[in-house]
């Protein structure tokens, strides 16, 4: 899974039906340190996340049919599976100090 | 899934089963910002879309499930026009 940050929402009415009253968020992949990083991109919504959220994002297409139960026929491929309470993780900073980022 | 741009079309008449009969348009990738992300793709269209139209489009094999016939093969399909982008939480220009 990727670690990204909600940006925001496309609105789109002429769409493919599996897209029917889905929420289509736009996320941009960060770090922990919540740098960016890459491109954004967008998923459909399964957590009930909004701007600014950090979330959990799937990007693959098996796991999406099964979490949506909307036959084999889905052509989505990214879908937010969780929002993020807390990042901690061991930066590498030399040998001297080891320090913890604690992004919230 | 991500957003892009139609900026043209292409016409092929000799190619695989199952590409008959549907619309083949030029897409340039785009980020929220409308910056291109990667170089420009090749995309069956399912919403009827046109040249110009902003549009957000799925990838690699999921793609092929955009389509009635059971898998084509594509791997980038648009399934949706695009209204409105609302990004209030992006800050500044993108990465």
């Amino acid at each position: 899974m990727k670690l990204c940050r909600v940006l925001g929402n496309v609105v789109a009415t002429a769409k493919h039906p599996v897209y029917e009253g889905q929420r289509l968020l736009i996320v941009q992949p960060i770090e922990p340190s919540g740098e960016a990083k890459g491109a954004s991109f967008l998923a459909v919504d399964w957590a009930q996340a909004g701007p600014g959220d950090r979330v959990l994002v799937m990007s693959e297409g098996n796991g999406v049919r099964q979490v949506v139960q909307m036959g084999s026929q889905v052509p989505v491929r990214s879908l937010i599976v969780g929002i993020v309470d807390e990042v901690d993780v061991e930066v590498e900073r030399g040998e001297a100090e080891r320090g913890e980022v604690k992004a919230r | 899934m991500y957003l892009g741009r139609v900026i043209g079309t292409v016409v092929a008449s000799n190619k695989c089963e199952g590409l008959e009969g549907i619309k083949l348009l030029v897409v340039q990738p785009l980020d929220d910002d409308g910056q291109p992300t990667r170089g420009t793709e090749v995309a069956v269209d399912t919403v009827r879309a046109g040249t110009g139209d902003h549009v957000y489009l799925v990838g690699s094999r999921e793609a092929a499930l955009a389509l009635e016939e059971s898998f084509v093969p594509v791997d980038a399909a648009i399934v949706g026009i695009v209204d409105q982008v609302d990004a209030p939480a992006r800050k500044g220009p993108a990465p």
